[in-house]
């Protein structure tokens, strides 16, 4: 059992040289970089200000990754980040307080920019280089975070079977007509949530209740768990009509060329309210300690050169209302958004959330 | 038992007499370290009954846990019926009977734990889909959608957590059956059993502790899964929990219905304890030489369809649909494909040898002295494998922050002392993954009879040479079998990695999930194939290892 014992210690001791072997490998490539950097910027280290930041984010890796790295092309600026989901990162802000390594939260969906801000973890931004270009709606009315690319969650059509002047309002795919010939997806994805939110700062809940009720009826089958299931679904003929955001459409159409769909705007007409857009954007954690650089790489990532980039890259529509969308996306035609601040998907997100339950919306 | 053959050698050798002293000790002051450091992650779960938000569990109640209920239920039956008789069953087969191929199967049938269930669960809707293959195929002979089977049901579901878990039952069968199945069935048959009987009667009993820790493995990664269920839009009591957090804002509602969850499995682990009470199978007389008898006639064929059926659905089938869609789509992986692998490899392997001497030292520390307390401790160590991974990693980041919050309000030194780095990833995987590792182990511990080291003693062996030549090399196939178990779980484990690597440490299962929540689930197969290759190798080693 000694004998035992001691060899279960060697094993340990072992283990944990290789753990610290590893981990002294990358803090050791932490430090190159570092220094070879250093190198270049040692003035600027020398004011207290460290040219580096840290992002946390739940926009994907190979979403993120091109920007940063131009951002330290150009600026000199290191980026370390780290992707999860929202709800994830934002306890870990809260978790970590004062002691977060993080100077910026980068995430898709107004809902979960309005709960960080609600949580208390990001501080109010004060930038006019923002103000400038942002559109008030696409911001926090108090400035913690801003919009940078917009995306419009809008109706997909089967061009087969649809004649696109039977489709109006989000309401209406809930008619009669559109019995058995609806699909969707999920309503555990926040933007759906995100949706039925800005329908109840519309409508009411009570309204928007029954709404949520006829489109359920309408289904054509179970909600699917994403946005080119439905899309497929609709290919396939199972149903005809359905919602989505328009990069998946985008991107499945880039796949598939003469994709037999087509977009619509809805509640276009004089007293709509306009499409329902939202929002990926970004803000600067309460306790960051590399402000000025955090605010830099915001301001850059709404800049016009970049915008495209970035809005292209994913297929979105730029936040900067000075920037055109790419050709691929001003292809899907023009259209009046909704513009009700975002800040209520949020507020009312666990209100939206409820009801689609008790719709018996899944 | 083996206190007396070491306390009469420490008597006899008194110059290690209190050094054994010392370590009797300390052995049970390791297990309690153990149990606290295990339990640090659930209570940032207890503190959340502090705030209670009973309208949210109205609505819950109202409209959701009735359903949840239910379809838990029904995925738990259908999940340990299925991987039951086909665990069992398999192993049976191979252990008993001779047929061609036989020596490929054995360890093929092991290969689905290679596939993580979400892997399995976007490859099967992928290929069972609208505008899928299966689609396309049907139509290129004239059969229309309404042909194509729905798999987004409880059906489906279960047989996604079936294919891909039954391997557990398997494995911890197959290996029952070796050293004790085969013996008394065939003591049994001599003395007049019928088959049935005496497979019911006698096997089934006798290796209880093996499939009910097989099926305890399986139920509890079903009751924690979100992934595949999340792809199948399926829900289960775990949706109930990503619904109070994602949806209603609401963590300490989501950490409570945690809470729930594991009281539940807990209490399922006592009664089965309970049940079992006290009654022991002692394994008697060494296994005979094998002697497998040949498959015959129109039933042996029958039965050799469902063993290579098993086979193709849970791994040959998916596994060329993966290699398809990586060939489709292999241009869009630009760079770091490998250095993902790397880190995959790095972490499984460290965290797989210090979990194994965690495991080691609770085994230890339960041959030493036998007491309620101490089964105790090593029962509810062992509760992390049954939490939904990201509710046991939001409960090791607060646990972790809260201590780095004190050193730097004690020390004034601001920090990321504990909560950030590869310490706490590992940490996480070990209060995971220890149960996975314990089994094994103290299943080979159990398997080395008291008498045998007494014998060893009486024979005049001091204890170096007890420890080198009866210890390790009786313990030699639960501890490679624990290894490469927890490898193979690391390598697939995502939400604990996901939220607590540090920079820079992707893995495999991190760029998966990337690409899968974008819906790009062909571009998903590339790394998806890696994982599942570098699954692949440990599970053919631990099959050749554990050969009798």
């Amino acid at each position: 059992m000694t004998m035992m014992k001691t060899w279960l210690t060697g094993l340990s001791a072992t283990a944990l040289l290789v753990l610290s072997a590893c981990s002294d490998e990358s803090a050791q490539s932490n430090e190159s970089k570092a220094d070879s950097q250093s190198q270049e910027t040692q003035v600027v280290a020398k004011s207290q200000d460290k040219k580096e930041i840290v992002v946390y984010t739940s926009r994907k890796e190979h979403l993120v990754k091109p920007f940063f790295e131009q951002f330290t092309a150009e600026t000199g600026i290191e980026i370390n980040y780290i992707t999860d989901s929202e709800a994830a990162l934002i306890s870990r802000l809260k978790a970590e307080g004062e002691r977060t390594p993080a100077d910026v939260f980068m995430t898709v969906d107004a809902g979960n920019l309005w709960l960080a801000t609600e949580e208390g973890v990001l501080q109010p931004i004060e930038s006019q280089a923002l103000e400038a270009v942002i559109p008030d709606s696409l911001q926090d009315p108090d400035n913690h975070w801003y919009g940078l690319t917009v995306r419009a969650r809008t109706m997909v059509y089967s061009t087969e079977r649809v004649n696109p002047e039977d489709l109006s309002t989000y309401e209406a795919l809930g008619d009669e007509q559109w019995n058995g010939r609806l699909c969707l997806r999920t309503s555990k994805k926040v933007y759906n949530q995100s949706l039925v939110a800005m329908m109840i700062a519309r409508y009411g809940e009570e309204k928007t209740q029954q709404i949520v009720e006829s489109w359920v009826a309408n289904l054509a089958t179970d909600p699917f768990s994403n946005d080119t299931k439905v899309m497929n679904a609709i290919t396939a003929g199972v149903c005809d009509v359905g919602i989505v955001n328009t990069y998946y459409f985008g991107r499945l159409q880039k796949e598939t060329p003469d994709l037999p769909l087509a977009l619509f705007w809805p509640d276009q007409s004089e007293e709509g309210y306009g499409v329902h857009v939202n929002v990926s954007g970004a803000g600067i954690t309460r306790h960051s300690d590399n402000k000025q650089n955090a605010l830099k790489l915001i301001e850059w990532l709404a800049n016009e050169q970049a915008q495209q980039m970035f809005a292209g890259l994913n297929m979105e529509y730029p936040a900067n209302q000075n920037v055109e969308p790419t050709e691929e996306v001003a292809a899907w035609g023009e259209f009046r958004a909704d513009r009700t601040n975002l800040s209520k998907a949020g507020e009312l997100q666990p209100a939206a959330v409820k009801l689609m339950d008790r719709a018996g919306y899944r | 038992m083996t206190d007396n053959t070491d306390q009469q050698h420490s008597q006899n050798a008194s110059s290690k007499g209190w050094r054994f002293g010392v370590l009797k000790k300390v052995d049970g002051f390791l297990l309690w370290a153990i149990l606290l450091i295990c339990l640090l992650p659930l209570l940032p779960l207890l503190f959340s009954w502090f705030d209670l938000e009973p309208e949210l569990w109205q609505h819950l109640w109202n409209t959701q846990i009735p359903q949840l209920l239910s379809n838990t239920f029904w995925l738990v039956l259908l999940v340990g019926t299925g991987s039951f008789l086909i665990g069992v069953s398999l192993a049976w087969l191979i252990v008993m009977h001779e047929f061609p191929g036989r020596s490929i199967l054995q360890w093929g049938l092991m290969l689905p734990l290679a596939i993580p269930p979400y892997i399995l669960a976007f490859t099967l809707l992928g290929f069972t889909d609208y505008e899928g293959p299966l689609q396309y195929a049907l139509e290129s002979v004239g059969l229309g959608i309404a042909w194509l089977p729905d798999t987004r049901n409880v059906f489906g579901v279960a047989l996604i957590f079936t294919l891909s878990l039954y391997p557990y039952v398997y494995l911890l069968m197959r290996s029952a059956l070796q050293r004790k199945g085969r013996t008394s069935y065939e003591s049994a048959r001599t003395l007049g059993y019928s088959r049935a009987k005496a497979f019911w009667r006698l096997v089934i009993p006798l290796t209880r502790p093996a499939w009910i820790a097989g099926l305890g493995l399986v139920l509890m990664e079903t009751l924690a899964d979100f992934g595949a269920v999340a792809i199948f839009n399926f829900d289960t009591f775990t949706t109930a929990i990503y619904k109070s957090w994602y949806g209603f804002f609401s963590a300490s509602t989501a950490a409570q219905l945690a809470c729930i969850l594991l009281l539940f499995v807990a209490l399922s682990v006592l009664v089965e304890k309970w049940g079992r009470g006290q009654s022991r199978y002692e394994q008697t007389g060494i296994a005979l030489k094998e002697y497998r008898q040949p498959l015959t006639g129109l039933w042996g064929v029958l039965v050799q369809i469902f063993a290579w059926g098993v086979f193709a659905l849970g791994f040959v089938l998916p596994v060329i649909q993966l290699l398809v869609w990586a060939i489709k789509t292999y241009e869009r992986h630009t760079d770091g494909t490998l250095v993902l692998l790397s880190h995959t490899m790095i972490l499984a392997i460290v965290a797989a040898l210090i979990t194994l001497m965690v495991a080691a030292i609770m085994v230890w520390a339960k041959r030493n002295k036998e007491s309620t307390g101490r089964n105790l401790a090593i029962e509810f160590s062992q509760l992390g494998y049954s939490l939904p991974g990201t509710v046991l990693a939001v409960g090791i980041m607060m646990a972790l922050n809260w201590i780095d919050g004190g050193i730097a309000s004690l020390f004034g030194v601001k920090g990321q002392w504990l909560a950030s780095g590869l310490f706490a990833l590992i940490l996480a995987y070990i209060i995971r993954f220890l149960r996975i590792g314990y089994g094994p182990v103290a299943s080979s511990m159990s398997q080395i009879k008291p008498s045998v080291v007494e014998a060893a003693a009486s024979l005049g062996a001091n204890q170096k040479e007890r420890f080198w030549r009866v210890y390790i090399p009786l313990l030699r196939p639960g501890v490679f079998t624990a290894l490469l178990l927890i490898f193979v779980e690391v390598m697939k484990e995502l939400p604990a990695t996901l939220m607590l690597r540090p920079f820079g440490w992707d893995t495999l299962a991190v760029r998966i999930y990337e690409l899968t929540s974008e819906g790009e689930w062909e571009v998903a197969a590339l790394p998806a194939v890696l994982l599942v290759a570098v699954g692949i190798l440990p599970v053919i080693y631990l099959i050749r290892k554990s050969e009798v």
